[in-house]
């Protein structure tokens, strides 16, 4: 076969498209990691941050929120720590959130990833509409659910009586003593993890996790309809018409039709 | 001494800013000192001015974010910084790695690793360009910012002001590549922060100027020079370094002893005779 002289142009094209094809290979593997990398649900965040997956695109990681809180609660996630690297959290079982009335750590974020407006209550900084995450007990292991006398998260809780009540049953076991049970409630709950801090248990059975996932969802067709705000739902309700080969015509003709078309397939 | 002192002026300093910098940071940090809190990611000087990353708040807006005023006004200050005044010098006066590639580059030297290894360097130094823009790339496909997740600059800034973790062993690999596989590896071939710098700093006035009559042709500024591409006027003509690949480190200065190197406004007249 005759070789001819490569022409530049040729030789810089196939260049470049050594390029992409490196580019496309580093490019897959550098996205893999960094979907692995980027997980973390059961990561608890300092208030006020954004929805996970927005607050892990807007954080720039610059720790401006750990400089700015006073009991060191929160952390920047270290390599190794098996977190998204470089963003804030906090471990409430070692130091959780005290709850600061100011929240110094969310006006000093240049990024937007804690967003002040999330916990502006009536013009008002109000840290008891922060969302950090839920608490959740675990009964089997909570020592007040075998009828010890124990409401130490109770106690710690910083909204005491709203965010955890403690409900009174008999102890049938007993016929005597009563259960002291704590009872977690969602609507209240800031996740600030004092509670589990607090727990008296080796492991706590009292812990937060994050809301989406302590949380199941009933889904939008399920109305209460003792509940007014709920059942106005109802009010621009739309029925979705979708006509189909079974439907087209009414049913009644349909089932006379003795199912003539339907079986066809 | 002063031979001393005109030899190493410009790393002394360099030293200098880059450790006072980590100082102020890790002061803010542990003693709550408000000179400089933050990071080299975004920071506040004297708890006013805002400064940011350029290249980190490029990548967020690829992956999708809503990027505050804050975090913009910080990319002017730092922005517009580097494009007038200092070029591509973050990263020979801030950058904190600088200092681990410097002492694997001055290790390299003293080993004499270069004569051994003389076949030819395995990439280019063009990757970091490729780099910079996969980095877009991929920020835009995984929502994120994609090399803010894998930096060993900002692993090593961070692990200073708020603890290490292991980062060190990103460091580590950046010396031994360094080192062992690539001369000036990381800077000068793959880091899109680098890269970035490079672009953006192509315009600025702080120049190295090279006078070609005082030049005897010794070839130091060559070995010290991490970017020697940029030098290819020496001995030949007498030019300022106008490409955005220096990082105004000023090595060749110190180690010039015939004063044939000087750092100088730009010229935008080009035909004027230099260093007259």
């Amino acid at each position: 076969m005759k070789k001819e002289a490569m022409s530049d142009r040729r030789k810089f094209i196939l260049n470049m498209a050594r390029g992409v094809g490196y580019a496309a290979i580093g490019g897959f593997l550098w996205s893999a990691y960094l979907d692995g990398a980027k997980a973390s649900p059961l990561i608890l965040r300092p208030p006020a941050a954004l929805p996970e997956e927005d607050f892990l695109k807007t954080c720039i990681k610059c720790g401006l929120c750990v400089e700015a809180c006073p009991y060191d609660t929160l952390m920047l996630a270290k390599p190794g720590d098996h977190k998204p690297i470089g963003t804030p959290f906090f471990i409430p079982r070692e130091t959780p959130c005290y709850m600061c009335e100011d929240i110094p750590c969310v006006p000093v974020c240049p990024s937007g990833a804690l967003d002040e407006s999330s916990v502006i209550r009536n013009g008002e900084l109000d840290i008891n509409s922060a969302d950090m995450g839920l608490a959740v007990i675990d009964e089997h292991s909570c020592i007040a659910f075998w009828g010890i006398q124990c409401d130490a998260c109770y106690r710690a809780c910083p909204i005491m009586g709203q965010a955890i009540t403690v409900e009174y049953t008999k102890n049938e076991r007993t016929g005597k003593h009563a259960f002291l049970k704590p009872v977690v409630h969602a609507d209240a709950c800031t996740g600030c993890g004092m509670c589990e801090n607090a727990c008296v248990t080796e492991k706590p059975a009292i812990f937060i996790l994050p809301r989406e996932v302590a949380m199941g969802k009933a889904g939008n067709h399920y109305i209460k309809g003792w509940d007014k705000k709920d059942e106005a739902r109802l009010q621009d309700a739309q029925t979705i018409h979708t006509t189909t080969d079974v439907s087209r015509k009414k049913a009644v003709d349909r089932l006379n039709s003795g199912l003539e078309g339907l079986l066809d397939e | 001494m002063s031979k001393l002192w005109s030899s190493y002026r410009y790393l002394i300093l360099r030293r200098l800013t880059q450790i006072t910098i980590l100082v102020l940071y890790f002061g803010a940090n542990a003693w709550g000192w408000k000179i400089l809190e933050g990071n080299l990611s975004a920071s506040k000087l004297f708890g006013i001015v805002p400064m940011s990353d350029p290249y980190a708040v490029l990548q967020m807006v690829a992956a999708g974010a809503v990027v505050a005023i804050d975090l913009l006004l910080g990319v002017a200050v730092i922005a517009l910084f580097y494009f007038i005044v200092g070029g591509r010098a973050f990263c020979s006066w801030v950058c904190p790695i600088n200092m681990v590639t410097d002492s694997a580059s001055y290790l390299r030297r003293l080993l004499d690793i270069d004569r051994a290894q003389t076949t030819k360097q395995p990439i280019t130094r063009g990757v970091r360009y490729w780099v910079l823009g996969l980095s877009l790339i991929v920020s835009a496909f995984m929502g994120i910012a994609a090399f803010e997740f894998v930096s060993p600059i900002s692993m090593m800034h961070r692990g200073i002001v708020f603890g290490m973790g292991f980062g060190w062993a990103a460091i580590a690999l950046i010396f031994l590549f360094d080192l062992f596989v690539l001369k000036n590896g990381w800077c000068g071939h793959v880091c899109p922060l680098g890269g970035f710098y490079s672009l953006l700093g192509k315009f600025s006035f702080i120049r190295v100027h090279h006078t070609e009559e005082h030049c005897t042709l010794c070839m130091k500024c060559k070995v010290v020079c991490p970017e020697k591409q940029v030098l290819h006027m020496i001995g030949k003509e007498s030019l300022p370094v106008l490409s955005g690949e220096c990082t105004n480190c000023a090595r060749c200065i110190e180690v010039c002893d015939d004063d044939a190197l000087r750092f100088s406004i730009r010229d935008f007249i080009q035909n004027k005779k230099m260093g007259e």
